[in-house]
């Protein structure tokens, strides 16, 4: 028995050796990729289904759940908090985009060689480095009443304080604000990586044939700058679809559900003490998702078309 | 170079410009200066409405009653604990999948890279649910190790494409003239390529530090308790109770965010190469 057990492996080994050898590179890729996949596949593919499986229950995330249909969808329609968080999203969307320009205007500024330039980059950059739970406290102190800069500024100028995050009217916009000051900071340094690698003689050439400033800028260097355009109009997109921490930090939500937007409505019925109600919340993450979808699809569709061309 | 180099600008311009720096970076760094200065005010001054001005002493004392009256101590050791294992294991996966996905031409190549993209940009929230439940059920909720190897699966994508985008770039007579030769696709893994690839290791290691030392909603939605939480969480529920006590919050935002500015201030070049790759090819 073992003596054949002894024979049999061997001979196997040497199957598999002489196997291995003519595959190897077509299994190899498989081997390699295995650990990835499976993590992926388990934290990352499989949740995403769950997700849309689970948007048809009704489910508290412990006991039996219960099939609704599209009951949770319906319902979505005729909720007054779901329109305030979409609404949100949209402003955040159309504000967040802001960083864009912003990003490019500062980049412009710094792109000189004067001595300590370099510090100076970096120090703009600091705000992206930082947590953005720290971001909302820095902010919060910011704003706040009777102390705050900000609010000290408004009352000198105008005359009366703002308390922008207890007020329903601004409190979006104040949030936004703070979202804005990293986001800036990450489209800067993405245009000045770009205008590092603008072609001098172009820039040479059409300052021989008289183009300046804004001419300069609009012909000649922003088609330059298109891929990094493209990277900062991506990852602004991303970041306010996907902005939570910083309502969550900065006004849970509130005042009376203002600043709400899909992703946190989503946390808050979903895990938060209104509600477990899984089913409903996994419903908004699918509506948030689709709307995601749009912008990640013509994302990956320019980066099939760019790996094609290659 | 645009906009015009300003050795070439007026004096008087040159002069404008040494002057508006100084000047537009303290209005950019406004409100995390006067976070920093609240940070060292005894909370005397903040008791009598000294707000903006300098405070009357530095209270360096602030930071010491952080650490003692709070456990904050214990969030930062979370998050090392949390952030180192997730680098390791993000960076290592992705040097495997990112060759595999760049080295070789099998028919879905494409399709499990653009996974890997695309799952990198959907929304946390509809993982949440699935994977908070799948953390429960493997026991592994509200410990750092389910914590860490959520992180790790998710950042493996953004890992991969950017390693994959390196791969790519590296001279490919290298791996040819070692296939005619007979090496083995692991030994040209490991001797050939893994040491070519050590700027992007670095690169990216600085870059995901950065994201999960950083990340809030993983933690509070997979961690629950003082033993476990990371620094952001912890310092979110610290907030609720220090209410007023504005020179503790500071200091305590100020100790949170000192990893990350260090990390990115040593490791400069690679952070914003890091970032920036892909950005400026294509």
């Amino acid at each position: 028995m073992t003596g054949s057990a002894t024979a049999t492996s061997a001979g196997t080994q040497g199957d598999t050796r002489g196997y291995w050898k003519k595959n190897q590179r077509s299994l190899a890729p498989w081997i390699f990729l295995a650990p990835g996949i499976a993590m992926f596949t388990l934290y990352v593919i499989y949740p995403i289904i769950a997700s849309m499986w689970l948007s048809f229950y009704d489910w508290d995330g412990l006991g039996t759940k219960t099939w609704l249909g599209f009951e949770n969808y319906i319902e979505l329609f005729d909720d007054d908090a779901f329109y305030t968080s979409l609404y949100n999203n949209i402003i955040w969307l159309v504000l967040y985009m802001l960083a864009v320009p912003a990003g490019l205007f500062v980049a412009l500024f710094l792109n000189q060689t004067v001595t300590g330039i370099r510090i100076y980059k970096s120090l703009f950059f600091f705000p992206f480095v930082i947590s953005q739970v720290v971001v909302g406290l820095i902010f919060s102190w910011f704003y706040a009443p009777n102390f705050g800069l900000f609010y000290n500024l408004i009352e000198w100028v105008t005359g009366t304080g703002v308390a922008v995050l207890a007020d329903d009217r601004y409190v979006t916009y104040g949030i936004i604000a703070a979202g804005l000051w990293p986001q800036i900071a990450y489209c800067m340094i993405l245009y000045l990586t770009g205008l590092n690698n603008v072609a001098p003689d172009q820039v040479e050439a059409a300052r021989l044939d008289g183009a300046r400033g804004w001419k300069m800028l609009w012909h000649v260097i922003l088609p330059q700058l298109r891929p990094a355009t493209f990277i900062a109009v991506v990852v602004t997109v991303i970041g306010a679809l996907r902005s939570f921490d910083l309502v969550s930090i900065m006004t849970d939500g509130g005042p009376y559900g203002s600043s709400r937007v899909l992703s946190f409505y989503m946390y808050e019925q979903a895990l938060s003490e209104y509600g477990y109600r899984m089913g409903y919340g996994a419903a908004i993450a699918v509506i948030l998702f689709a709307i995601m979808m749009i912008f990640i699809s013509g994302f990956i569709w320019k980066m099939v078309r760019d790996e094609r061309g290659v | 170079m645009f906009p015009i180099a300003i050795e070439k600008a007026s004096p008087a311009t040159q002069i404008l410009y040494k002057l508006a720096l100084p000047v537009a970076l303290i209005l950019w760094l406004l409100p995390l200066l006067g976070v920093a200065m609240t940070s060292l005010k005894p909370s005397s001054d903040l008791a009598a409405g000294n707000y903006f001005g300098l405070p009357s002493y530095l209270a360096f004392s602030n930071y010491a009653d952080v650490f003692t009256n709070s456990p904050i101590a214990s969030y930062i050791i979370n998050s090392f604990k949390v952030t180192i294992p997730t680098v390791i294991g993000a960076v290592a996966i992705a040097c495997l999948s990112g060759f595999a996905l760049a080295v070789y031409r099998f028919k879905m190549n494409l399709v499990i890279f653009f996974l890997f993209v695309a799952g990198n940009f959907v929304p946390f929230q509809i993982l949440m649910v699935p994977v908070r439940d799948l953390t429960v059920s493997t026991g592994l909720y509200n410990t750092i190790t389910g914590l860490a190897l959520f992180h790790i699966a998710f950042q493996s994508g953004f890992c991969t494409l950017f390693m994959r985008n390196f791969i790519k770039g590296l001279p490919f007579e290298l791996i040819e003239s070692a296939r005619v030769e007979g090496v083995s696709e692991f030994r040209i893994f490991w001797y050939i390529v893994l040491p070519l690839m050590r700027p992007a290791i670095a690169a990216l290691s600085v870059l995901v530090f950065t994201f999960i030392w950083n990340d809030y909603f993983w933690a509070t939605v997979l961690t629950t308790s003082a033993e476990t939480q990371p620094v952001t969480a912890g310092l979110y529920s610290l907030n609720g109770q220090w209410i007023a006590q504005w020179q503790l919050v500071s200091a305590g935002s100020i100790i949170a965010a000192m990893p990350p500015v260090l990390m990115f201030f040593l490791m400069q070049k690679h952070f914003i190469a890091g970032l920036t790759l892909g950005a400026t090819k294509g």
